[in-house]
């Protein structure tokens, strides 16, 4: 996937472009669909120029709303949205050249050829020039590694590669900033890495990333920051370092008698208690109890020790405490 | 992080973009998808089948048709082939053509959004001002292909079925073979403004749904019920708004000299269909939510 690198198109003139601006800003953006349902509610989003952002969130949070507002799809029902320092949909015509996309999956032509189908991108594009068309698109295959698979229909297609098909249109362009909906979905783990590569790459040809996903680890491994969302609203926003700064430290305790164990944490202090899922672990939030103390009350309370440590609670962790998405919470 | 942020920004965020003056890529590539599409192909087929067919009956049949029976011009086909371009369009005009346009019009917006290309077109960006532009002149491409394939393949097997050369028109007068060709191909487009109206209106009804099937229905639908509404007497007072009252006003081009007052009338009442289809697929797409 590192193939040769996109034409680039020579700057003619100086030409007055915000860099200062936010690749996206959103003020108060609110999505209210007709029945009433709010998709995206009050929504503060800020993706710095040069960063790759994760965009995090549950199933259903207003994720893929939120995109499709960014890029004029959809009309927000009040509040702002700017790309790179200009008013969407406002300012589309002149912006969203300069944005690559990929939305709610790919979609193509299912009786054209995976070429043809960027042909046919190509050609909507006003900005592009048609003497460069067939060197950019054939760039744009290389680099997503779908050279050889080109002239087949994309009825044909495995979901992995319509997804590459779906990344190599967003980079028929040279682009400022690419947004991108769940870029790996669908994708065996050798095309996932490689779909992380390719962002990083990106992001050090110094284009600005927005990455939605459901997994958190997707996130943690092609982003700098993050913004969490939960039902239409933004939970936390930051870099990754200073969404670890807020989370606790936690004690890990292991041992057969869970519930217990959960007990006498509680009775320590412990704000609440976590059961790990494979069954002999319990996590609780005690900052300020000393282990030996802990381990002391447990034994008291005939609880079967295997083992204690202290944990740094891990994004994941964070993640599921921001957006309610667990399933065996105690206390 | 901030220092990270600096050493990459100055890479891509100087490239200006510059818009091109249009250049006819997004229709050649709507022409392309219209005409490639395989059901598109065999409608065109069909539709070339019915000169050929209607010629075959007529050349194995030995019963002479009255003047007034079967389709517009059927009796005279035997006397000159050429006639059997004429008979073809008249044949096709109430049904198989405006079904050939309603399924290209129903899937031009519908069909975009039901495989999702929708949102990729408009996030290009392509303004919705523009696609809709570009999606009515594919249609009217399509039309004018089927309209003249029917013409053609029309003129072609009337020649090699029937007796060819001058033609004596409708009026009595008569005319070259070579100019009767010129007056099939006039009809072929006239043919082609006709449905004009209802392209508008089908490209309309596509931007209402993600269905593509369901516009093509509803299209044919309002073909069919616009000719039975125009076949009942009591209506009188509406036939002259219904977009079908003139589709069969070629025939007035088979006379000479031309008398052109339904001719105009039919294409005025096209204009004033084509309008109300465009504003109100334009009112719609340049508003909706796509959410597809």
């Amino acid at each position: 996937m590192s193939a040769p690198a996109l034409p680039q198109v020579q700057p003619a003139a100086p030409v007055a472009l915000d860099d200062a601006a936010p690749a996206v800003r959103t003020r108060g953006l609110t999505k209210r669909f007709r029945g009433g349902q709010v998709a995206v509610d009050d929504l503060d989003l800020l993706v710095p120029r040069g960063s790759v952002t994760g965009f995090l969130g549950p199933n259903g949070s207003g994720k893929t709303t939120t995109i499709r507002m960014l890029l004029g799809l959809v009309t927000p029902t009040s509040g702002e949205v700017e790309l790179l320092g200009e008013q969407v949909p406002k300012a589309s015509a002149k912006v969203l050249p300069r944005v690559g996309a990929l939305v709610e999956g790919p979609a193509f032509h299912p009786y054209l050829s995976g070429r043809a189908n960027l042909v046919r991108a190509d050609a909507a594009d006003l900005t592009s020039d048609p003497r460069t068309s067939r060197a950019r698109i054939d760039a744009a295959l290389d680099r997503v590694g779908l050279g050889a698979a080109a002239t087949k229909r994309f009825r044909t297609y495995s979901l992995g590669m319509k997804q590459r098909l779906g990344l190599a249109a967003a980079l028929l362009q040279p682009r400022d900033l690419l947004i991108l909906d769940e870029p790996t979905n669908g994708l065996d783990p050798q095309g996932t890495r490689e779909v992380r590569n390719l962002v990083r790459e990106l992001a050090d040809e110094g284009c600005t990333v927005l990455v939605s996903s459901h997994l958190l680890a997707e996130i943690e491994h092609m982003c700098d920051r993050v913004t969490v969302m939960r039902a239409g609203r933004v939970v936390a926003a930051g870099t990754l370092e200073e969404l670890a700064l807020l989370s606790r430290p936690s004690l890990v305790v292991e041992t057969p008698d869970r519930e217990r164990a959960a007990g006498v944490l509680r009775s320590l202090g412990a704000s609440s208690t976590t059961l790990d899922p494979e069954g002999t672990k319990v996590r609780g939030e005690l900052p300020d109890v000393p282990v030996e103390d802990v381990v002391r009350a447990l034994v008291h309370a005939d609880v079967a020790v295997r083992g204690v440590a202290r944990a740094g609670r891990s994004l994941e962790d964070l993640f599921v405490e921001l957006t309610g998405e667990s399933s065996d919470v105690v206390g | 992080m901030s220092s990270v942020e600096m050493t990459r920004l100055p890479v891509r965020s100087a490239a200006p973009v510059r818009r091109r003056p249009p250049t006819g890529r997004l229709l050649r590539s709507e022409l392309r998808l219209v005409f490639g599409r395989r059901r598109n192909q065999a409608l065109l087929v069909v539709l070339a089948l019915v000169p050929v067919l209607v010629g075959i009956a007529i050349r194995v049949s030995s019963g002479d048709v009255e003047p007034g029976e079967g389709p517009p011009f059927i009796d005279r086909v035997s006397g000159n082939g050429l006639f059997l371009a004429f008979t073809s369009l008249a044949a096709v005009v109430p049904f198989l053509l405006p079904l050939a346009t309603g399924v290209v019009a129903g899937d031009a917006v519908a069909g975009e959004a039901q495989a999702g290309t929708l949102r990729y077109l408009l996030v290009v960006p392509v303004s919705r001002t523009r696609l809709l532009l570009n999606k009515y002149a594919g249609l009217l491409a399509y039309s004018l292909a089927a309209a003249v394939l029917v013409a053609v393949v029309g003129l072609l097997t009337g020649w090699v079925l029937f007796p060819t050369g001058d033609v004596t028109l409708l009026s009595g007068a008569t005319v070259s073979a070579l100019s009767a060709v010129g007056r099939a191909l006039l009809v072929a487009l006239y043919v082609t403004a006709s449905l004009a109206g209802l392209a508008a209106i089908g490209l309309a009804v596509s931007t209402f749904t993600e269905v593509p099937v369901a516009a093509m229905a509803t299209t044919v639908v309002l073909a069919i019920a616009s000719q039975i509404l125009d076949a009942i007497p009591q209506l009188s007072w509406l036939h002259p708004v219904l977009f079908s009252h003139s589709w069969l006003y070629f025939g007035d081009l088979l006379r000479d000299p031309v008398p052109l007052g339904k001719l105009t009338e039919g294409l005025v009442l096209q204009a004033g269909w084509i309008a109300f289809g465009l504003a109100l697929a334009w009112s719609r797409f340049t508003t909706k939510d796509v959410t597809s």
